[in-house]
């Protein structure tokens, strides 16, 4: 008999959980290091910039929120996908455990982002088309979350999902672009936010380390959410069972 | 007859023995437009500046309003999986409920924005302008409605869920369809917007039945 590809060790609920147990605590770990590092870097190594004083720090968290975001949705619809085309159970729970994570991402970049654009432009809120755009992948992420937790039937909750996250996945260029042009035709450009200055490399490395730092709160919060859902979707099964014994100090029959 | 005209003829026929009922969204419409000018103020070169995005906005929400009832009355005593059965194809009950849809909801929209233009005291050029935004863009919002209605089938609140997961997919529409009447009261030409509004029709029209049908298979 042919191994299984060592691809798919972790696609079983199981082992999957046992991974997630294991690395959870380095990633929260891994975290930390890393925000303390970026941040450190990013409020006290990095010059202060010419133009925009202080105030311009935020970036540090904003633009690393803000890739967060996109690249999470990307994430959840290809899990979600590959969950529906090939059945694989594992990979619709981590679509499910990904959306709340982006929708917080998405959210912390249009806050810091309004956090950035008082002083710099003396408002709150711009209809910038960037801004616009952030705040539809919002609406996005809110869709799915709620489409998926109205769903009572697991797997039809999964799969309508789904479908819901690659249709949004096939309009976010369409919508972005419609937002630009939109944008371009209203206000005119009064504001430039495409021509950065160039950046100091303490500035670009505070925001690295951000970025990584941002990767690793996303994987330890993905998984802690994503081993829960397996515990409550495999709760009939025998391991499941054998562990809530072992841990309730009953002694084990099922072994 | 062919299944499809069968569906359409049917949806056609129900909506006609209730016209009450089917005229709901366009009254909508009417209502919903003229409270802007008692909200924002009678002043009438405000009100030209801003008539295309209220137009537009009111006949979008029109349109997701009788969404909820699309399948849901079939669902609800079992026709729909009939349906499902037989040897129509998922994928053209989907169009042709779409289209049903648009033909009830759409076109009354349609024919009743002129008198809104006037209304907000919009010239015959723009008002023409506007009728053939709608006419472009209303089977789009018909058409991804329908894929919110096949997902949110059965569901509690599915009427407000509609509207969360379809509104955002609809900004493109909205944001053409305005803006060719904006574009060409800035004397710009308004072209642009009407073939991105034509292409984005196509590709919906193209697209949005194999999600719908993909849709209706989940939720059925």
């Amino acid at each position: 008999m042919k191994p299984l590809p060592r691809l798919f060790a972790f696609a079983a609920p199981k082992s999957f959980y046992r991974l997630a147990t294991l690395t959870i605590p380095w990633l929260y770990g891994l975290a930390l290091l890393l925000s303390a590092w970026g941040l450190y870097t990013g409020f006290f190594v990095a010059p202060t910039d010419a133009t925009q004083g202080d105030s311009y720090r935020i970036i540090f968290v904003h633009v690393p929120a803000a890739w967060m975001s996109m690249v999470l949705y990307m994430a959840m619809a290809g899990w979600a996908a590959f969950g529906w085309a090939a059945n694989a159970r594992l990979a619709s729970m981590m679509a499910r455990a990904i959306a709340p994570t982006g929708a917080a991402f998405t959210f912390l970049a249009l806050w810091t982002g309004a956090f950035w654009g008082k002083p710099t432009w003396g408002a709150w809120w711009v209809w910038d088309a960037r801004l616009t755009s952030e705040l539809i992948l919002l609406f996005l992420y809110l869709g799915f979350m709620a489409l998926v937790e109205a769903i009572d039937d697991t797997r039809r909750a999964d799969h309508a999902g789904a479908l819901l996250a690659i249709v949004g996945a096939v309009n976010v260029p369409i919508i972005y672009f419609s937002v630009r042009w939109w944008n371009t035709l209203h206000q005119g450009a009064s504001i430039s936010m495409t021509a950065a200055p160039k950046m100091a490399s303490t500035m670009l490395m505070a925001m690295l380390l951000m970025a990584l730092a941002f990767w690793a709160y996303a994987f330890a919060v993905v998984f802690s959410r994503a081993r829960a859902i397996v515990l409550e979707r495999e709760a009939g099964s025998e391991w499941v069972q054998a562990m809530a014994l072992k841990n309730a100090g009953v002694s084990n029959d099922l072994e | 007859m062919s299944p499809l005209a069968a569906v359409l003829a049917r949806d056609l026929r129900l909506a006609s023995r209730r016209p009450a009922e089917a005229l709901l969204p366009v009254v909508f419409f009417v209502v919903a437009a003229s409270l802007f000018p008692l909200g924002v103020g009678p002043e009438a070169a405000t009100l030209r500046q801003i008539a295309p995005g209220i137009v537009w906005v009111c006949a979008l929400l029109a349109s997701m309003l009788s969404l909820g009832s699309m399948y849901a009355s079939d669902h609800a005593d079992g026709s729909l999986e009939q349906m499902l059965l037989s040897r129509l194809s998922a994928l053209e009950l989907a169009a042709a409920k779409s289209f049903a849809h648009w033909l009830m909801t759409g076109v009354p929209l349609l024919l009743v924005s002129p008198l809104l233009g006037l209304l907000f005291g919009l010239s015959w050029d723009a008002i023409g302008l506007m009728a053939l935004g709608l006419l472009l863009g209303t089977p789009t919002l018909s058409l991804l409605g329908g894929m919110g209605a096949a997902l949110t089938l059965g569901l509690r609140n599915a009427a407000v869920l509609i509207l969360l997961i379809v509104l955002p997919l609809c900004i493109p529409v909205l944001i053409f369809g305005a803006g060719a009447v904006s574009a060409a009261a800035s004397g710009l030409a308004p072209d642009g917007h009407l073939y991105l509004l034509g292409a984005l029709l196509l590709l919906t029209a193209l697209g949005a039945p194999v999600a719908t049908a993909a849709a209706l298979r989940i939720s059925v």
